[in-house]
């Protein structure tokens, strides 16, 4: 074990422990960004104008209309940026547009007394445009050859060879949807010129260094003139990793104009049809197996649906392209990306981050195949797990399969799996108009940014002469439990009890240059950054302690906030050590850093070691479908999942669970539509798209946790848990997928829409049922 | 030529919940507001919250939920959709549970409020509080004041026989993290101790 994995006695990590902020949740007294507004005063409030074009040229913007409205104060332009008028990363997202470019886009901002007067200002304003020609759909864009960014190809092997030698080869196309982040907090940005001339930006945002640097350059200010504040998010799951920048940079522009605070906070039809979405994905796929089921080769090809502009779809797309294997080796890969130009929304992060559209194309193409094969899917699915010591296609060793093999033997055998398909066989022999089917989904999924360079974490932390301490970190709180680990990582570290240590809002001016918290890797990168702070500060406690004790530093013990020695029974409370050491003139503060060792990665040859290590889980589900409707409902899903030596179980198994239900939302109700015609998304309220409640929960829900895997290298043993149980949702989709072909005779491949509502449902099972033949190609 | 939002959009929806006195239209609200008379202010409103008494004058088309959160500074109770379909802004309203923001806060001069800031007594957190702690019913948190104060209403009305029974009453409110199994549980524990 690495001194990081290494848990020292009686640590706080590993503790089954409420989140930290529960009972500020339960009280009503968590404060997000936008309930702060009250406690500025004369706030302004700011709303979009946003146009109902999918594509059009701007030929006139009057904006006096707007001012003649009573409480109107200004309009915020293009003419009014003294920076960058620009609110993305690539310079592709201008913040105050001369083309819209789709239907909604926010073309300048009303600043008024109150959020009514800038909604009347709003309505006022008027805009002339010269409607263009407008891309909606992904094969639109195929045929017109609309992409942007890079073109990446993954290849391994001789693909032609491959097929020449497979006994089996099959063609299929795939098209799926994207989804709506529908965090309950829409965006919120709250900011104002300090008494300092310090731009104070408090914003729900994912990633504070970003919104600092974008709301710099669109103010024409350099990063140490702009600070963000995050205290916390109603929720993120990726769509406030690049989307809260502009919303950030009106506000800011807003404030520093009018000198008076000002208030962005978007309703939800504006946050609906501003800000960007899971990508939707096309998929062209020709794949061999051998006569036993193995797979030979697979030739794909991937296009993104980027929306407007690129945002996060190139790092989405590397990923897609390096998750298309899941947990199967493939010995012969030939896989393209491309990134479609839409005049919608800009597709951006979503929990997964382009892994779950690339498994998704390799787990439909099993669930297709496998009744072509006449191999049972679960049967195929084990076959083709990789080996260790075997590599994927981008190079990268696989040795932890015993891992998902073994979680893979633990959900068949707790889930009982075998007993029930028997049982399941029985029930659809005797149900003429209902079907039920049991699936099981391997998930391994890679750990790290792509991108090298992000996989880096800072952290400060202060001990005060009485003994408490204070910890900061780069990290955001959207809900996944990132501050409870780091209180636990610093209580650990420290050898304090947990009521030691205070966790403070993250900021840009107390630990700057952070990534995105993203990746899943929060509380990797941010604890080991933690740690490392806290290393060096018991490091020189250690000294004073020994010089109080008698003793070497290496043989003091700091353990539930006591100072021992080694082999004595003398003690030091910790307040009184923390006291000597300030009186010797010892720091009691320091900075943390943490950069994940081992990665690279050639994005030109799409080939190295992105992933510090996978994620493993495997999830059974088993679904009752209705011949008349296509109406199903989940009976029961057995989940057994690998964080590693997990540093807080609940909020681990909250993860899992969440991860879980949030996938087979996308997946199965989650219904983006978006007029073909104007490019209007057409489901922009929670009352038409579907989001998943109480009623979809599964019948019997168990999670646990694989025991006894630590992971070498990463704090404390742990694991990441944010995205990897996403994917374990499939297994629903398959489910309803064999539930529909249970329809038809044996042998039925069916093809599913995605998402498989049960309209969707209805259509692949009536399809099945009407066909007398047996599915025999290939 | 093109102006503002498409307001003729928005859509505001009804869940399955029951209501109390949800409206969706602003005609005639000025001579709802019990004895008070509307000015051009606004209107008067006189009620209670969490015991406390206020009297305010507003828009008369403010929603409850915007006087709590922008009137009154009560900023625990959340807006997630502000159209009746997510339930995060849902709080007691002369003990029966309501969407805030799809009722209007001059159609309840008079009435007794109870929002998740005032459910504790005495300091003392109410089961449901802790058995929200207890069994880690929440992520983000963002819900959680209108599942709370939800499932306090689920109680009382008697609607916690089984998980089934719960998860039917208590679908108005949407957890994007997904904590239901969790939540289904905290309501069934404060159910067994009421």
């Amino acid at each position: 074990m690495s001194a990081l994995s290494e848990r020292p006695e009686n640590p706080s990590v590993g503790v089954a422990i409420p989140h930290e902020s529960a009972s500020a949740h339960v009280s009503g007294l968590a404060k997000y960004t936008d309930d702060l507004a009250g406690r500025a005063q004369g706030t302004l409030h700011a709303y979009p104008v946003q146009v109902p074009h999918a594509h059009a040229r701007i030929t006139a913007l009057r904006t006096e209309p707007a001012l003649a409205v009573p409480g109107v104060v200004r309009v915020l332009t293009a003419a009014d940026v003294p920076g960058v008028n620009d609110s993305g990363i690539h310079h592709d997202e201008p913040l105050f547009p001369d083309e819209v470019m789709f239907y909604g886009h926010a073309v300048c901002w009303v600043l008024g007394e109150s959020l009514e007067a800038a909604r009347l200002g709003a309505a006022a304003v008027e805009v002339d445009v010269e409607p263009l020609p407008a891309l909606i759909t992904v094969p639109e864009a195929i045929a017109a050859g609309s992409f942007q960014g890079g073109r990446p190809v993954m290849t391994r092997g001789d693909v032609d060879a491959g097929f020449a030698a497979s006994a089996h080869v099959f063609e299929g196309e795939f098209e799926f949807a994207g989804q709506e982040h529908f965090y309950l907090e829409t965006h919120a940005a709250l900011a104002q010129v300090d008494e300092n001339d310090q731009i104070f930006v408090q914003s729900s945002t994912q990633h504070p260094t970003e919104t600092q640097e974008i709301v710099a350059h669109v103010l024409g200010l350099r990063s140490h003139e702009v600070t963000v504040q995050c205290l916390r998010m109603g929720g993120g799951f990726g769509g406030k990793e690049m989307q809260p920048h502009g919303f950030a940079a009106i506000a800011a522009l807003g404030a520093v104009l009018t000198g008076r605070p000002v208030r962005v906070r978007l309703s939800r039809l504006q946050d609906m049809t501003m800000s960007g979405k899971r990508h939707g994905f096309h998929s062209r796929w020709r794949v061999g197996f051998d006569a036993e089921g193995r797979l030979q080769a697979l030739d794909a090809t991937l296009t993104a649906d980027g929306g407007w502009s690129l945002d996060l779809s190139a790092p989405v797309l590397s990923r897609a392209l390096c998750h298309i294997d899941n947990a199967y080796y493939l010995p012969h890969v030939r896989v393209q990306g491309f990134i479609a130009r839409t005049n919608k929304t800009s597709s951006t992060a979503f929990r997964g981050f382009g892994g779950p559209q690339g498994m998704l194309v390799i787990e439909d193409i099993l669930g297709r195949c496998a009744p072509l094969l006449g191999i049972d899917p679960i049967t195929l699915q084990r076959r083709n797990f990789y080996a260790d010591g075997q590599t994927t296609p981008y190079g990268q060793p696989v040795n932890q399969m015993t891992r998902l093999t073994t979680a893979w033997d633990q959900v068949i055998s707790n889930g009982d799996i075998s007993a029930r398909q028997r049982e399941i066989a029985a029930f659809n022999a005797t149900h003429p108009h209902t079907k039920r089917a049991l699936a099981m989904t391997p998930v391994k999924f890679g750990i790290s940014f792509n991108l090298t360079a992000f996989n880096q974490a800072g952290a400060l932390v202060h001990i005060y002469k009485d003994g408490s301490v204070l910890i900061n970190h780069g990290g955001t709180e959207m809900g996944q439990g990132l501050h409870t680990k780091m209180l636990q990582v610093a209580a650990t570290a420290l050898g304090v009890p947990l009521s030691t240590v205070r966790l403070a809002p993250t900021r840009t001016d107390k630990v700057p240059n952070t990534s995105a918290t993203a990746a899943s890797v929060g509380s990797d990168i941010n604890g080991g950054a933690v740690k490392n702070a806290c290393d060096q500060l018991r490091q020189r406690l250690h000294e004073v302690a020994a010089t109080r004790l008698g003793a070497h530093a290496h043989d003091v013990r700091i353990v539930d906030g006591v100072a021992r020695a080694l082999g004595s029974n003398q003690t030091l409370e910790w307040n009184e050590l923390v006291k000597a050491a300030y009186w010797q003139r010892v720091q009691l503060s320091a900075a943390g850093f943490y950069r994940t060792e081992g990665l690279h990665w050639n994005a030109e040859t799409f080939q190295g070691t992105p992933f510090k290590y996978f994620g493993h889980g495997v999830a059974a589900a088993e679904v009752e479908v209705d011949g008349f409707t296509g109406a199903y409902r989940t009976r029961r899903v057995d989940i057994v999942h690998d964080v590693g030596d997990s540093l807080s179980p609940l909020v681990d198994i909250g993860q899992i669970e969440g991860g879980f239900v949030q996938g087979a939302g996308w997946l199965t109700l989650e219904d983006l539509r978006w007029d073909a015609k104007t490019g209007r998304l057409l489901t922009q309220t929670p009352s038409t798209y579907k989001l998943p409640s109480f009623s979809e929960m599964p019948e019997v829900f168990n999670v646990s946790l694989l025991a006894d895997v630590p992971e070498d290298g990463v704090v404390y043993g742990s694991k990441a848990s944010g995205e990897v149980p996403l994917m374990l949702a499939f297994c629903v989709r398959e489910a309803l997928r064999q539930a529909a072909a249970a329809f038809g005779p044996v042998g039925t491949s069916v093809e599913l829409a995605s998402p498989a509502t049960p309209e969707a449902v209805y259509w692949a099972l009536d399809t099945a049922r009407n066909r007398s033949d047996v599915a025999a190609y290939g | 030529m093109a102006q503002g939002t498409p307001e003729s959009d928005r859509s505001l929806t009804l869940t399955r919940r029951q209501f109390v006195g949800a409206v969706t239209t602003t005609a005639g609200l000025a001579t709802t507001g019990g004895s008070a008379s509307a000015t051009e202010d606004g209107v008067p409103v006189s009620l209670t919250v969490n015991g406390k008494h206020h009297a305010v004058v507003v828009d008369a088309r403010t929603s409850l939920l915007d006087l709590l959160r922008e009137d009154l500074q009560l900023t625990g109770t959340h807006k997630g959709c502000d159209q009746g379909a997510c339930g995060a802004c849902t709080v007691l309203l002369d003990g029966r549970r309501i969407n805030s923001c799809l009722t209007l806060a001059v159609m309840h001069d008079g009435a007794e409020l109870t929002t998740i800031e005032g459910l504790a007594e005495g300091g003392e957190l109410h089961p449901l509080q802790r058995a929200f702690i207890d069994t880690d019913a929440f992520q983000c948190g963002y819900c959680t004041a209108g599942q709370i104060m939800s499932g306090v209403g689920c109680i009382r009305e008697g609607h916690c026989g089984s998980g089934t029974e719960i998860r039917e009453w208590m679908s108005g409110n949407i957890c994007r993290c997904g904590a239901y199994q969790n939540i289904v549980a905290a309501v069934q524990q404060a159910a067994k101790e009421s």
